[in-house]
């Protein structure tokens, strides 16, 4: 149960692209033509999959306070998680660059159709943003880290598919001229987010992201009425009362 | 400028404009959205990401003979990460709560794509000083973006600039609010970044019709 909330939470509420703008370079660059963005799309499932519960096993046993505490008793005070950046994005690259060898030497034909891709996935922020959401939300188990990656890597796919054959459609639109490409794309998107933003009633009960709460909180505090945000958190907030109950 | 020649400064005040890094050249939006809802996190968003540019355009520039091309991209990203880092400690020592909005969107510059298309593009190729200053123009380009959004989000979203209430009390209904205005409430939602940032596009090719793209 758990798993299926995750899962759904992370595709649709907690979507890499419409709540989090995250991996939103290649996300326009790559999103002219279907086949090509499924490339990319298929190619951030896979490393995010393989990138997040790895990550999960060097926050729990290397970066955390306390994590160092199986190397004996005098090593239980450090906590090394000043050094996460660093760490993740060097498993990350390093990560990159093994699946593609293995790829390579493996399946030539899937090496063929991601290939370009995969260097641009390292410095693509959806990955980092995985293990840094990963780390900042206090996922418990391997397994759920594991489903996490997969899951966030199925939104962003879902992302820059969608987007992808809304562009090639518009292509025979009339968009206003100063609007043709980069604008219309954003536009889009921004409309796309709002659309997703609907997925958050869909939650029953379970943990709102904790991030999330007090980014908007701080806003929400500077406004006097209750924004549309405002009024979801309390519906959740409800839900998960009564189902506690 | 007497400081500068003529190329450098150009190094400088392209970015700001006709080669800005967001609605241009389409790097570095990752990060850029999400902490655009009020304009103090956006300036210090801006401010970090020209001290990582600045400095790390320096840190590859000098580097630059002795880096393998085969490695130069994990390379790079190391020399980011530890700038990065030390941003975030600073923060964290100096501005905690800040830093606790900002939460892992400072981490994010590390995959800022202007970062990595400043170091590819252009510190690997020039010396240190050109890509000085070649990295605080592209930063404050992308900065100018961040605060310009972050200002028209906050403005209309909640009424106020850096927490000030600019427009009045909008509980007791002074100022503006006297005579029936409102907060757009949906202002400081993650879409309207977007769309905030599709309007700019849209209303700098509209001057400079150069920039429009074919389809």
């Amino acid at each position: 149960m758990e798993h299926i909330e995750l899962f759904f939470k992370s595709v649709f509420v907690d979507n890499m692209v419409f709540a989090y703008f995250l991996g939103m370079c290649s996300y326009l660059a790559v999103s002219k033509k279907v086949s090509t963005a499924v490339g990319l799309g298929a190619a951030v499932i896979f490393v995010l999959t393989v990138t997040v519960p790895l990550n999960w096993l060097l926050d729990q046993y290397i970066l955390q306070e306390g994590a160092l505490t199986w190397l004996g008793p005098q090593y239980a005070d450090y906590d090394l998680s000043f050094l996460s950046f660093i760490l993740f994005i060097a498993t990350i690259a390093t990560m990159v660059q093994l699946v593609e060898i293995v790829v390579e030497r493996f399946s030539p034909a899937l090496y063929n159709s991601l290939g370009i891709f995969l260097p641009l996935i390292a410095v693509n922020c959806a990955i980092l943003g995985g293990s840094l959401f990963m780390q900042s939300r206090e996922i418990e188990t391997f397994t759920l880290a594991l489903n996490y990656g997969f899951s966030s890597g199925i939104g962003w796919f879902l992302a820059i598919l969608a987007i992808a054959a809304i562009r090639e459609k518009i292509r025979y639109s009339n968009v206003p001229a100063p609007l043709r490409g980069l604008g219309i794309t954003f536009i889009i998107t921004g409309l796309m987010a709002i659309g997703f933003m609907s997925f958050g009633g869909m939650l029953t009960g379970g943990d709102e992201p904790a991030e999330v709460a007090e980014v908007q909180t701080a806003e929400v505090e500077n406004t006097s009425e209750e924004t549309i945000e405002n009024i979801a958190q309390n519906e959740i907030d409800e839900v998960s009362e009564i189902t506690q109950q | 400028m007497g400081l500068l020649s003529k190329k450098e400064s150009k190094l400088i005040l392209d970015p700001l404009a006709d080669n800005n890094p967001i609605t241009i050249q389409v790097l570095g939006i990752c990060s850029a959205l999400a902490i655009t809802a009020q304009l103090k996190p956006s300036i210090v968003m801006a401010i970090s990401v020209v001290f990582v540019l600045g400095v790390g355009n320096v840190v590859i520039s000098l580097m630059r003979n002795v880096i393998p091309s085969k490695i130069r991209i994990i390379v790079q990203l190391i020399v980011v990460a530890t700038l990065v880092i030390i941003v975030d400690q600073v923060l964290k020592a100096f501005a905690y709560e800040l830093s606790k909005e900002l939460s892992v969107f400072i981490g994010l510059i590390i995959t800022n794509c202007i970062i990595m298309g400043r170091f590819e593009a252009f510190a690997l190729g020039n010396g240190p000083w050109r890509s000085f200053l070649d990295g605080i123009g592209n930063a404050a380009g992308y900065g100018v973006i961040l605060i310009i959004v972050g200002f028209f989000r906050e403005l209309l979203g909640s009424g106020t600039l850096f927490g000030f209430k600019v427009l009045g009390d909008s509980v007791e209904k002074t100022g503006l609010y006297a005579i029936g205005y409102e907060n757009n409430g949906f202002m400081v939602l993650p879409p309207m970044a977007l769309i905030v940032v599709g309007i700019i596009i849209w209303v700098q090719r509209s001057k400079n019709r150069e920039l429009i793209e074919e389809h």
